[in-house]
């Protein structure tokens, strides 16, 4: 039993287990995939809750992740609540439908497991995937652990399919680190999933609606920047959508997700910044520190798209030094994509931290709390010092 | 401060049920209560190759992520690791070690790189073909461990058991059951 007085039940669940639970409380209509480790098991969960008459889902198997993208945007259009999940290279598969479930404005929902792109190939964790698809017009959430894999799903169905928004949302979990770790996940009831996320009333629907329309025409010169511009106006409508559907979401969970989660930040000299899984390991390692008397936080992002560039700047402002941790590599530029995201959003900042950037964890190279010592090593250093020897470092390479 | 997360390591060959081991004696723990985590490490998945399953148990809620590196406990599943897989690397001072043999505790010490007191020996090959009718040695080294550890109690992994394998066969689960109930009783050590 939640604090809240929903009647939920606590299992040991791994992540994609976890996922495949919220697919199931949720019962889409359609759900189009194609198998990648480290996804498969989450879809093959899900599909023997289809088999055993648990669902009524429509589940497309299609012939690859492409196809499984566009069959989406199609059911998507058609009306239909619409969920898919991958990884790695097939997320890469597919590139051009992502910006098109977008444009269209289809707030399909995708679980993205997360997988090192190839090559050399790799079936370990890092964020290579999901990262190269931060402009694609996905609300893109990165969940800690199989709990959050599961609720924040929920919540980004919600979020997703605000009329406001109307915008498709991912939702990010670190493969096998998350994927394939058992940890107990509290599970809400299925009528309270259910009445959660209500009954879907698509905004405009191709089969449903009485009056004819057309998706997806030619759009030239003459009106592509205006639905361009009305898309950026949705996603600015997005912050709003996700906290007013993680407000509502605690209120029958009792846990609180916003954008951003500080964890003994307020009065740290030197604040690490991680997503997913490492942010779990990054807590541990700071009150490792705090034990040692060494004033150390942790501001876990949970949001990547839309970028909470004010609360950033709000939780970080105070720190001397910031340390952002990427599990991907930005090649060529300065820094990779949460670095220059967090230094851009400090500018303004009136007496800004120093922020420094670490690599970590590619290809799943195991990332545990000495090598995360390593960087607020070098972070206490910087904030002490007053000094940067190097912008961009390297975690645990050999 | 987090509180304080027992970690063990299980080493096996694929095809010996090292990860079911490693999720199986977290799920126990879950039933006594705990706060868990069970994973592996997933390699190229031949059968044979060796490999490595992780279980963390603690009183309060565990925010690690990475692979278990310092263990409290090591289990082996298969005694041909020993002398190829560097199995006690990083092992706590102090830390035990439970062993799939035949031998005696105190004559692996060496091989092991520890004291003998730390040693912990049951032939779990010898239980799962005499019990199970077939070489799975993943369930007496739960059981083993159990003594062991002192930490997981038997009724919490027959529970496990009963849970997991009960809709599919009851005779499963006995064999199951008996397998670690002998290596409960049949794991030795040099204090003893």
């Amino acid at each position: 039993m939640a604090k809240t007085g929903v009647k939920t039940v606590k299992v040991p669940l791994a992540g994609n287990d976890a996922a495949a639970h919220a697919m199931k409380q949720v019962n889409p209509d359609v759900v189009a995939a194609y198998p990648i480790t480290p996804q498969t098991e989450l879809m093959q969960a899900f599909a023997q809750f289809v088999a055993d008459g648990e669902v009524d889902t429509e589940l497309i198997t299609t012939e690859s992740e492409h196809s499984a993208m566009s069959a989406c945007v199609g059911a998507a259009a058609a009306g239909a609540r619409t969920m898919t999940a991958t990884s790695a290279n097939g997320f890469a598969l597919m590139w051009e439908v992502l910006y098109i479930a977008a444009s269209l404005r289809l707030p399909i929902t995708m679980a993205v497991v997360n997988r090192a792109l190839s090559g050399p190939i790799n079936i370990h964790c890092d964020h290579s995937d999901s990262m190269g698809a931060r402009d694609a017009g996905w609300m893109q959430m990165y969940a800690e652990n199989p709990q959050e894999a599961y609720d924040l799903w929920l919540i980004a169905i919600k979020a997703a399919e605000n009329h406001d928004v109307l915008l498709p949302a991912m939702v990010m979990y670190d493969g096998f680190i998350i994927s394939h770790t058992m940890e107990v996940v509290e599970i809400l009831p299925d009528e309270a999933v259910k009445e959660y996320v209500g009954p879907y009333k698509p905004a405009y629907a191709m089969l449903l609606d009485e009056k004819p329309f057309t998706v997806g025409p030619l759009d030239f010169h003459d009106y592509y920047f205006e639905h361009k511009r009305q898309e950026i106006e949705g996603t600015e409508h997005a912050p709003a959508a996700l906290a007013e559907a993680a407000a509502e979401y605690a209120k029958i969970s009792g846990r609180h997700y916003g954008p951003l989660e500080s964890y003994r930040a307020d009065d740290a000299d030197v604040v690490m910044v991680a997503l997913g899984s490492t942010a779990g390991t990054a807590r541990y390692v700071v009150d490792v520190l705090r034990e040692q008397g060494k004033a150390a936080g942790l501001m876990k992002l949970r949001t990547f798209r839309p970028f909470p560039n004010a609360e950033v700047a709000g939780a970080l402002g105070n720190a001397k030094c910031v340390v952002v941790c990427d599990r991907v590599a930005s090649f060529g530029a300065f820094g990779s994509p949460t670095f220059m995201e967090v230094r851009s959003a400090l500018y303004e900042v009136p007496e800004r931290p120093l922020v420094i950037n670490y690599v970590y964890g590619l290809g799943g190279r195991d990332t545990g709390p000495d090598l995360l010592e390593q960087a607020f090593a070098e972070g206490f250093r910087v904030a002490e010092t007053g000094e940067i020897k190097q912008h961009v470092g390297y975690l645990g390479v050999r | 401060m987090q509180d304080k997360i027992l970690e063990i390591r299980w080493h096996g060959r694929g095809g010996q049920g090292v990860k079911t081991a490693a999720m199986l004696f977290a799920e126990a723990a879950f039933e006594g209560g705990k706060f868990i985590q069970g994973f592996s490490d997933y390699g190229p998945e031949r059968s044979g190759a060796p490999i490595q399953g992780f279980t963390r148990l603690s009183d309060g809620p565990i925010t690690l992520h990475n692979f278990i590196t310092r263990p409290d406990v090591v289990v082996v599943l298969d005694p041909t690791l020993l002398g190829n897989v560097a199995v006690t690397e990083g092992l706590k001072p102090g830390g035990k070690v439970v062993v799939n043999t035949a031998r005696e505790p105190a004559e692996l010490a060496d091989t092991l790189g520890v004291d003998k007191e730390q040693v912990f020996a049951v032939d779990a090959t010898k239980i799962s073909l005499e019990v199970m009718g077939r070489d799975m040695p993943n369930s007496p080294m739960i059981g083993a461990l159990v003594k062991v550890l002192g930490l997981v109690e038997l009724p919490w992994v027959n529970k496990t058991f009963e849970k997991k394998f009960g809709a599919k066969s009851q005779k499963v689960v006995d064999a199951n059951v008996a397998a670690i109930k002998r290596a409960y009783d049949e794991v030795r050590g040099t204090a003893a």
